[in-house]
């Protein structure tokens, strides 16, 4: 058993249809403790303590948030300076963070084809979240591939419905230790472990 | 055993504590419970109190006296000289006006020109003790009719000293104590010009007093820790205010009041004013009863005609004048109500005016006897008169047509079901609802100032006129189907009475209560608050940080800072009042003191001050 927290960044939340939709999955998951930055803080100003004691309760953490300019919504950069402390999640004395699992789970206006070579986007997803690649590792954390629901502005319901159970099953499977590190090797999407 | 200090003392207590509660109940107000518990035990009653009830009320009077120093302590010299205008102008007509009218119609009634000038003096005076205890209560004092009642009820406590230099000249009988006794003052053999320098010099004695002297005395008292040595000296200073004041011959209610004044923007105000407050309101109270006491019913039972027309043409015809006054002095629509019928009675004044007429040899025996009786009756008759105002003619006027026309106007229903309703629509309330309206959020307003019900409902908003505090005012404005009320009110004790109200009847409702400062938000946690809104405290964080911000701080940085100062105050208070239960029985102002210093031991002490932990590797490497 893995305990899994979900870090939300959304500041326009009542507006959101795919985000909303992940979250209605995500909070019945059992093991997943659900934190929703913007509304703890919505002034931007991030209780450390508290959240360094979520994560240090927590084994496997993911970003979850809309892939605003190819990145995340301001909180979560504000939430990286503040929270992962120097000689705590990183330097000579931070371990506090060491082996836990983290990824993103992000939501993209643009269709899988637009983060390719030949696409508008230019660049694959997993190389626009390379800072958080490189902050998880310099914190001793073990980066996962990201969850991606790409066409937010276009998507279908049944398609939306079928996203959200993906991710209620990815969250499960985590929950219970179900997923084999030899298969995320293969995968540029966390998505595709569990086909539909 | 009749006779004896205790055995009077318990049934005037008893008394009172039995039936305030029950006139408060029934919304009478407590003056009408005082006067009916002085009915009761007097002669017409129970007997257990005779005629030496006048003596007590001579006694009782000085309540009087220190509720003018009171209001004094909460009028600034600076609003006291804005209202100049209407002290003498509203004031002055009132007195002359009343008293020309009053006396007119005397002579037309056969009386002579200076009997009939005297009465029409007494009974233009009103009741400041009835007046002010009532506003006071149902929280007018600072709307426009609490403000010209005021002017008026001050108006005549100036000219009392006029109307007893003049009384002695009325004589026309033989007094019947032929000294100067009744005057009482030990500067009345001097000539006149002597006289007004007297008073001069005793006026600037308590004004240099006050400004000067007073300060360190308190400071002195207040380090003692000793909390009856300051109940002590604040006693002292308004006695011997009231001592000084007689002896040259001046009201000692006017004196008192200037003391109050000189002090209203000293440091010891709220100390003076919760050290004087008890022995205000019980001697205001025994006044009331003893009001109550002197009422001859057996001369109502002999003349009742006589003496219930006179109290009713005197009250209408005081009432008439005031209202046109009140016209010309634009006190608009509901205001002219409460204020021409709360200045409707004659006052307690009347009673010493009438005393002194007698030894003056200004009115016979008979005349004053039944005027003392009128004067009773029409005080006893204020609280009603001002319920039935209350009741009929101010629900005309401000309450929401909603309760009557909901029927043939669907509309007003669903208003009705606003998800919020804000008690107080002053500085603090307005803005709340402001913001709320700005985003689509529509209130119902409870607020007790019918000028303002009056402009609001002109702006379109639904607004309830009264006192949020009453279960039926919460229900009609929709409590019942609302999912907050927002407690805005200026008044720290209706706030806890409203709260106690809402908790009883609508426990669903969330509380967002507004708190004038530390001391209060205790007291609205130990009632069970869990949203305290302190109203300086953010606007005080804001002004610091424009002053980091001048001092060259980053603004970012500023604002961070106020913000960590923030929470950590707020942890701070939550742990101080932890604290606090446990030691109430501390002095008042050591208590103050003391937590201040813990408070700012506290600010010392926060480890989590840094509002710039988390970017400030280099700090955090050191201490590593």
């Amino acid at each position: 058993m893995s305990k899994v927290l979900i870090q939300f960044a959304h500041p326009t939340h009542s507006k959101s249809n795919v985000q909303k939709t992940l979250e209605k999955y995500a909070r019945k998951v059992k093991g997943v403790t659900f934190n929703d930055l913007y509304e703890h803080y919505p002034d931007l100003f991030i209780d450390i303590k508290r959240e360094q004691q979520l994560l240090t309760k927590h084994d496997i953490i993911i970003f979850q948030h809309p892939f605003y300019w190819y990145s995340s919504p301001p909180i979560l950069k504000q939430w990286q300076d503040l929270v992962l402390e120097y000689n705590w999640a990183y330097g000579p004395k931070g371990h506090a963070l060491k082996g836990k699992k983290i990824f993103n789970a992000v939501s993209c206006g643009g269709g899988r084809d637009a983060y390719t070579s030949t696409g508008y986007n230019r660049f694959p997803v997993g190389q626009y979240l390379l800072p958080f690649n490189q902050t998880a590792y310099l914190c001793r954390m073990d980066y996962l591939p990201p969850f991606v629901v790409h066409e937010t502005y276009t998507i279908e319901d049944y398609t939306l419905k079928a996203c959200g159970e993906q991710y209620a099953e990815l969250l499960d499977a985590l929950v219970n230790d179900r997923i084999d590190p030899a298969e995320l090797a293969g995968v540029e999407y966390l998505n595709e472990l569990f086909p539909h | 055993m009749q006779q004896s200090f205790f055995f009077q003392a318990m049934i005037y207590l008893a008394s009172a504590v039995v039936m305030v509660p029950i006139a408060k109940r029934l919304g009478l107000g407590s003056v009408l419970g005082y006067l009916v518990a002085g009915v009761i035990i007097g002669p017409a009653g129970l007997k257990f109190i005779g005629m030496e009830g006048q003596d007590i009320m001579h006694f009782a009077e000085f309540g009087v006296v220190m509720m003018l120093f009171v209001i004094g302590l909460e009028l600034e010299p600076s609003r006291l000289w804005r209202m100049r205008k209407s002290i003498a102008g509203l004031g002055g007509l009132q007195v002359g006006v009343t008293t020309v009218l009053v006396a007119g119609v005397g002579m037309l009634f056969g009386i002579s020109w200076k009997e009939a000038l005297a009465l029409g003096m007494i009974i233009a005076m009103s009741s400041t003790a009835i007046v002010m205890q009532t506003l006071n209560e149902k929280g007018w004092l600072k709307t426009v009719a609490g403000q010209s009642s005021f002017a008026v009820l001050l108006f005549q406590d100036l000219a009392i000293i006029p109307m007893l230099a003049l009384f002695p000249l009325l004589a026309d009988h033989a007094g019947v104590a032929d000294s100067h006794a009744g005057g009482g003052s030990l500067v009345s053999v001097l000539p006149a010009w002597q006289q007004a320098i007297v008073v001069l010099l005793s006026v600037s004695a308590i004004v240099l007093t006050g400004k000067y002297l007073l300060r360190p005395v308190f400071r002195m008292m207040a380090r003692t820790a000793l909390r009856e040595m300051f109940t002590a000296t604040a006693l002292l200073l308004v006695v011997g205010i009231a001592v000084l004041m007689t002896s040259v011959g001046l009201s000692p209610a006017l004196g008192a009041f200037l003391a109050g004044v000189v002090l209203a923007n000293s440091e010891y105000r709220h100390e003076l004013e919760s050290s004087i407050d008890p022995f205000k309101g019980l001697l205001l109270g025994l006044f009331f009863i003893s009001v109550g006491t002197s009422i001859d019913f057996s001369l109502v039972v002999s003349k009742p005609l006589l003496i219930i027309g006179l109290v009713a043409g005197l009250m209408l015809l005081k009432m008439a004048v005031l209202f046109v006054l009140g016209k010309i002095f634009e006190v608009r629509n509901a205001q002219n109500f409460i204020f021409s019928i709360g200045l409707s009675q004659i006052g307690e004044f009347a009673f010493v005016l009438l005393s002194f007429s007698v030894q003056e040899g200004v009115l016979g025996k008979e005349v004053s006897d039944t005027m003392t009786a009128v004067v009773a009756i029409s005080m006893a008759m204020t609280p009603l008169a001002m319920m039935v105002n209350e009741k009929f003619i101010l629900t005309r006027f401000c309450l929401v047509s909603a309760g009557l026309q909901t029927a043939q106007r669907p509309s007003d229903v669903e208003e009705e079901d606003n998800p919020v309703i804000i008690a107080g629509y002053g500085h603090f309330g307005n803005i709340v609802g402001r913001f709320l309206r700005a985003n689509g959020v529509e209130a119902t307003v409870l607020d007790n100032d019918s000028d303002n019900v009056d402009f609001l409902r002109r702006m379109g908003l639904k607004v309830y006129y009264g006192d949020a505090t009453r279960y039926e005012l919460l229900d009609i404005a929709g409590a019942g189907r609302a999912q907050m009320i927002i407690i805005a009110i200026s008044d720290e004790e209706k706030r806890l009475e409203l709260i106690e109200t809402v908790k009883k009847h609508f426990p669903h409702l969330h509380m967002l209560v507004r708190s004038t400062n530390r001391n209060d938000a205790y007291d609205l946690m130990n009632a069970g608050m869990m949203h305290i809104y302190r109203e300086t405290f953010d606007t005080s964080l804001r002004l610091g940080v424009d002053a980091l911000k001048l001092l060259g701080h980053r603004a970012h940085e500023a604002t961070r800072m106020a913000k960590t100062f923030f929470v950590h105050d707020e942890r701070t208070l939550k742990h101080l009042s932890s604290i606090r239960n446990d030691e109430e029985y501390i002095h008042a102002a050591r208590q103050h003191m003391e937590e201040l210093e813990m408070i700012m031991q506290a600010d010392r002490d926060a480890v989590n001050l840094n509002a710039l932990a988390g970017w400030d590797r280099k700090a955090e490497a050191e201490t590593a």
